[in-house]
């Protein structure tokens, strides 16, 4: 067993994470870069940093992923990275020919003190940034945070810096993606177009990280938020955020440059999460709801009932980030399970406030996020307490395979399966699409194990 | 001249680099500027001279493929399975190198955990010397490991803190040895990495027992064990009558490394990331080495020859090394024809990390009938790269270096039906409607030894083969 060194008794522990729940910022920050169409994410930092993000997205989405790195060298760490980065802006501009270069910072460039800000805009003045083209920076130290953290800083960053406010209103929408897979996003514009509801979503990496196959490395695929559209979110009637951890940062600053109203919902993970969705998105539109997804929402209730008898009382591991956790939980427990242990790398109240409320029916469950809230703990706590279920990134499959309990991959990053780029998780079919998994999980598992006189044909 | 611009054909820095003899690519190459000299394309008809540059730092803003030193130094320890690996500094260093390499242990898997400092704000403020303390004792005593390697990661070169003391102090306290590893990331590339490895180890070398170890003994330097082809290496070594002291690091063990001082070779393959360690070795304790290959027909059984002939005394040994070839080639060569028959005249491009495992590739694939149209490396020194030049056929374009825009552009225009390279090269082959072959982290199959051999023409075969390629768009959307 590969965790066997993982004992049951729970100890304190002073500062040592084993086997993270979460990763760095920067990934987070490329990741929402490539959401926006034309746009090289640029890592000033290392390269290994660069190399590391790419690799883990590339493993993750099967995709080639395109980045580009200041290339720090100790002279870079003593005398600063401005030199680097300028020369960086112009290569870039001249080589890779993209609309837009979205530089992230790194631990090492924060702590030498480099100022995006300032590098940005001497790189402005010194002319290296072509007319009609664009450098937007975000702050990312990898030792604040996580990757959720530097994925909302980057949403941030786009939102602040491309907003125009023209004075004139549009009638449209701005959808704040969290973060999500492409195949989510995709379904968030076919529910919004159901809706007959015209929306601004950013970031937007279906097209991106989920392109066809045809015979051509493109750089930029076609996919992606454009500039025009970006400009035009301070001219939207309102804004939507998915998600209070990744996408509500983007929504207040955008309130607060161009006084664009907004309103946080969860992402759409289950059946309460989605309907708040779609009653929000309604609501802000003015349209009525139709029967187009009325009926999806029916096929939903009609598996959840169906197949009631099979989640009741079932107990449930989960770890990943807090705005897929917080809906998922839920959801976990309209099918009338029981999560019972939850933890996220990522810090912040918000997670244990929302964690709380949702879980007051279940007060023996277990939560913890930021520091320490590691796999290691989540395995002690399953140690401690069985479950039916594990649900989590690729990492949870240690875990599952030591302790013999069905596994659901979910989350970021998943190294080792197909589908998540392809198969939304949210909205009403995406919910049925996680209630099949699920279910899926616990028959494969009857069948296998049964005993042969218990083995059964039907369900 | 101005700062790197495009190198369009008909410019004068183009022709320029073509009087100097540096075969450009025509057309709108994506070509860096301050790049050209990492390119060069071997012609026909005349007496060249190579002069690629390499072994500089990557431009700033090119889309590399290269990684840190932090990474290098992570990957050759990686595998030393009974030593505890704690990553001092921000989590994101621990979390992308958790379990990446598959490299394979035959007993304990401490090396599979993640392990992290995990620094925040104020530890970059005040300082991780005391966390970095206090997870150490924590660990040890959980895990009680045969020794800890302690890695340094950019913020640490930053902030100060004396990893060294606290090592020194913790080694006194638990009695085991824990090694600083000065892996910071910025500090060079991937092979300042290799070094910072190797001293570590080199610390740990001659720190155990010699005795009862055989004149006839060698370590297995370089090889990591990935699918397990540090069992297939050592267990032909093994018949020959040769003692293996230790490898390194693949399946790797703390006591092994101790007591690697008393073997009296060292063969060193991957020869970037281990050469360091076999000199080290060899002005210390006088043990000779020598450069080895274990991938293809030719290259292994010249590193049983090779090992087999330093051993001269012994003519067993050589015999044993004969059989041992003649034995494993009847078996393989009958199956290599087959892929030969079909695979004849397709074109490969390589793209891997060191330099002499390409040379290895190059004559691999002629054994299956390919031919290389590119071939490059993101570590090659002048040396490896003058020797590409001799190996390589007139056309092929050698890289150092190389970036994703260059990759599919030479890929597509040389024709290319075969990619073979790494994590990041592996989407851009399939995009581009050719066959890939992973020769580096991921590949799950054993490509060293003979039956490596085997496995590599098989996969290659299926790749290139798969009928998968007669519904994709191929090579630039032309076929």
């Amino acid at each position: 067993m590969l965790l066997r060194h993982t004992p049951k008794e729970v100890i304190a522990r002073e500062g040592l994470t084993i086997n993270p729940a979460k990763t760095c910022q920067p990934i987070g920050a490329m990741y929402a870069a490539l959401g926006i169409h034309g746009c090289l994410p640029h890592s000033h930092g290392s390269q290994g940093c660069c190399s590391y993000h790419r690799s883990t997205l590339t493993r993750h989405y099967k995709e080639p992923v395109m980045a580009a790195t200041s290339s720090f060298t100790e002279g870079a760490s003593v005398f600063g990275g401005q030199a680097n980065l300028l020369a960086a802006i112009e290569t870039i501009f001249s080589v890779y020919e993209p609309d837009i270069i979205a530089v992230h910072s790194t631990c090492l460039s924060e702590t030498i003190g480099d100022d995006l800000q300032q590098i940005t805009k001497k790189a402005k003045d010194d002319g290296k940034i072509p007319e009609g083209k664009y450098v937007i920076y975000a702050s990312t130290p990898s030792f604040v945070g996580s990757h959720v953290t530097g994925y909302a800083n980057m949403v941030t960053g786009i939102a602040e810096q491309f907003a125009q406010s023209t004075g004139e209103k549009k009638e449209q929408i701005n959808i704040i993606a969290g973060w999500m897979e492409p195949s989510d996003m995709r379904e968030i514009k076919k529910l919004s177009k159901e809706l007959g509801v015209k929306i601004v979503l950013f970031p937007d990496t279906s097209d991106v990280l989920d392109a066809p196959q045809t015979g051509k490395h493109v750089f930029y695929p076609k996919g992606g938020t454009t500039v025009e559209e970006l400009k035009s979110i301070g001219d939207s009637s309102s804004s939507l955020a998915l998600g209070c951890i990744s996408a509500e940062p983007a929504a207040i600053a955008l309130d607060k440059k161009c006084k664009v109203p907004f309103e946080t919902v969860d992402m759409p993970i289950g059946l309460s999460a989605t309907d708040r969705f779609i009653m929000s998105l309604s609501k802000a539109a003015g349209v009525e709801v139709p029967d187009e997804i009325t009926a999806e929402r029916g096929r939903l209730i009609d598996v959840m009932t169906d197949m009631e008898q099979y989640f009741y009382g079932k107990k449930v591991a989960l770890f990943g980030d807090p705005d897929q956790i917080i809906p998922l939980t839920e959801f976990l427990l309209d099918l009338n399970m029981k999560p019972i242990h939850i933890v996220s790398g990522t810090p912040g109240q918000r997670f244990e406030k929302r964690m709380k409320e949702i879980l007051r029916r279940i007060p023996e469950a277990n939560f913890k996020n930021g520091l320490n809230a590691d796999m290691f703990l989540l395995h002690q706590w399953m140690k401690n307490e069985p479950v039916d279920l594990l649900i989590g990134n690729t990492y949870g499959k240690y875990i599952a395979r030591d302790e013999n309990v069905p596994f659901l991959r979910f989350g970021f990053p998943i190294l080792d399966r197909i589908g998540h780029s392809y198969f939304p998780n949210i909205g009403y079919s995406g919910s049925l699409r996680l209630l099949e998994k699920i279910l899926n999980a616990f028959m494969d598992r009857q069948d296998r194990e049964a005993l042969e006189e218990k083995f059964e044909l039907v369900m | 001249m101005q700062n790197s611009r495009l190198c369009r054909e008909g410019s004068p820095e183009l022709e320029l680099l073509i009087e100097k003899g540096v075969g450009i690519m025509k057309e709108e190459i994506g070509i860096l500027e301050g790049r050209q000299g990492q390119v060069f394309e071997k012609k026909s008809g005349k007496a060249e001279q190579l002069d690629i540059s390499c072994e500089k730092t990557s431009l700033s803003g090119s889309v590399s493929q290269r990684a840190c030193v932090f990474c290098g130094s992570r990957v050759v320890l990686y595998p030393v399975a009974d030593a505890l690996h704690l990553v001092h500094g921000p989590i994101g260093c621990a979390a992308y190198t958790w379990d990446i390499r598959g490299a394979v242990s035959s007993g304990p898997e401490l090396h599979r955990l993640s392990f992290s400092t995990d620094l925040g704000e104020m530890d970059v403020i005040y300082g991780g010397e005391k966390k970095l303390y206090l997870s150490l004792i924590e660990l040890i005593d959980k895990y009680k490991p045969k020794a800890a390697f302690i890695y340094s990661t950019c913020i640490i070169g930053l902030i100060g803190d004396d990893i060294d003391a606290v090592c020194k102090k913790v080694s006194k306290e638990t009695g085991i040895p824990v090694l600083p590893v000065h892996s910071e990331g910025f500090k060079g590339t991937k092979k300042d990495g290799y070094k910072a490895a190797c001293t570590s180890l080199m610390k740990l070398v001659g720190t155990g027992s010699i005795e009862g170890i055989s004149p006839y003994s060698i370590n297995i330097l370089g090889e990591f064990n990935l699918a397990g082809e540090a069992w297939i290496i050592r267990e032909y070594y093994e018949k020959m009558g040769i003692e293996v002291v230790s490898t390194m690091t693949g399946d790797g063990r703390v006591d092994a490394v101790r007591r690697a001082h008393g073997a009296t070779l060292n063969v060193v393959q991957c020869s970037g990331s281990m050469t360091t360690l076999a000199k080290d070795m060899e002005e210390k304790y006088g043990i000779p080495y020598m450069r080895v290959s274990y991938f293809g027909i030719e290259d292994m059984s010249k590193s049983l020859y090779d090992v087999a002939k330093h051993f001269s005394d012994r003519p067993d040994i050589m015999d044993a090394a004969k059989e041992i070839v003649s034995k494993e080639v009847a078996k393989l060569y009958p199956e290599l024809q087959k892929f030969k028959k079909v695979l004849a005249g397709k074109k490969a491009a390589i793209y891997v990390g060191g330099a002499f495992k390409t040379f290895s590739l190059i004559k691999a694939l002629r054994s299956i009938g390919m031919s290389v149209v590119l071939a490059g490396s993101q570590t090659g020194n002048k040396d490896d790269y003058e020797r590409l030049r001799e190996m390589c056929d007139e056309g092929t374009i050698i890289v150092d270096d190389s970036n994703p825009v260059e990759l599919s552009k030479f890929v597509l225009e040389k024709e290319a039906d075969l990619l073979i390279g790494g994590v990041k090269e592996r989407p851009i082959a399939y995009k581009l409607g050719i066959g890939f072959c992973d020769h580096n982290h991921e590949r799950k199959i054993p490509l060293a030894g003979f039956i490596g051999m085997y496995n590599f023409a098989k996969e290659v075969y299926q790749s290139v083969m798969s009928p998968v390629w007669q519904f994709a768009p191929r090579k630039g959307g032309k076929i």
